[in-house]
């Protein structure tokens, strides 16, 4: 099994990153940009197949070391 | 008293650490590696350095929070014993929740290295006493993630308990309301972007850390 986690940062933490992509973008001609955020994709590899188990266990682990709840938040998608 | 500098793969601060804490007490502290899981028996200070513990990977100190000796500092900070961490002891001690708030990418997202001028913002900590409250210091700092950043009921909270302990006088990061360096509520748990341990010595350029380490450890 697969999860893929998508950690980002939480609305109104400011992303000096993300700002420096949106300008970059505006730089090069694409003034539709707005905003950007820029955030992680993390991929396990998992054993098992219980998939309602591999959750428990993955926001376990995105709980207490793949995310730091102070400024992020995140989701998981397991397949 | 007996003090502890921990070393974790990547910090570049231990040898500083070590060298201050000697220079005040005349004891060399005991280096302790991450993977202990134990202090020294009788260990009363614990300094967690700077560097860059596991290359800043997934998040600055994120790893090394997690590593075997946290729960021994975590416990130890619980019996109200001083902790100091200076930058990434910093972020060590915020990601291992024994301080608020988290540190983030610089605000001009550039790494700055110079000597930073604070201000004394609580002169009644362990950590300050020697100093005169609003004194002025100039501190080296040497980071790219000093940002520090807490929600705004965290940073009046903080504020009103006097755990801001140092501001900058010239914000270098982007931190929320200039803050360089807090405790926890109970006082006995610092966390410090800029280096103290840097300004101990006039061969550092100048001797304005040393009142920490002395008001801490006290000195002839």
């Amino acid at each position: 099994m697969k999860a893929k986690i998508h950690v980002y940062l939480k609305p109104g933490v400011l992303d000096p990153q993300g700002a420096a992509v949106a300008g970059a973008l505006h730089n090069m001609g694409y003034d539709e940009v707005t905003a950007a955020r820029q955030g992680k994709l993390i991929e396990l590899d998992l054993t098992g197949d219980d998939v309602e188990a591999a959750r428990k266990r993955v926001d376990e682990m995105c709980a207490k070391l793949l995310s730091n709840p102070v400024i992020e938040s995140y989701s998981i998608e397991l397949a | 008293m007996k003090s502890a500098v921990i070393v974790f793969p990547g910090s570049n601060c231990d040898r500083d650490a070590h060298d201050a804490i000697e220079k005040v007490t005349g004891h060399k502290p005991a280096m302790v590696w991450h993977q202990d899981s134990d202090l020294p028996e009788g260990t009363e200070f614990v300094m967690v350095p700077g560097g860059f513990s596991y290359g800043d990977y997934l998040r600055c100190g994120s790893m090394a929070s997690r590593s075997a000796i946290m729960p021994a500092i975590v416990a130890h900070a619980a019996t109200g014993a001083p902790v100091l961490g200076v930058c990434n002891g910093f972020q060590i001690l915020t990601e291992s929740g024994l301080l608020p708030g988290a540190l983030m990418r610089n605000a001009g997202l550039k790494f700055v290295c110079e000597k930073a001028p604070l201000t004394v913002e609580n002169a009644n900590t362990q950590f300050t006493s020697r100093y005169e409250a609003g004194a002025q210091l100039l501190v080296p700092i040497a980071h790219h993630d000093g940002n520090y950043f807490a929600d705004p009921d965290t940073l009046d909270r903080i504020e009103g308990e006097g755990q801001v302990v140092f501001r900058y006088g010239r914000n270098p990061n982007g931190s929320a309301r200039d803050i360089a360096g807090i405790t926890n509520e109970q006082g006995n748990v610092m966390g410090m972007m800029p280096h103290p341990e840097r300004a101990v010595d006039m061969g550092h350029g100048g001797t304005d850390g040393l009142a920490l380490f002395e008001s801490l450890l006290g000195s002839a």
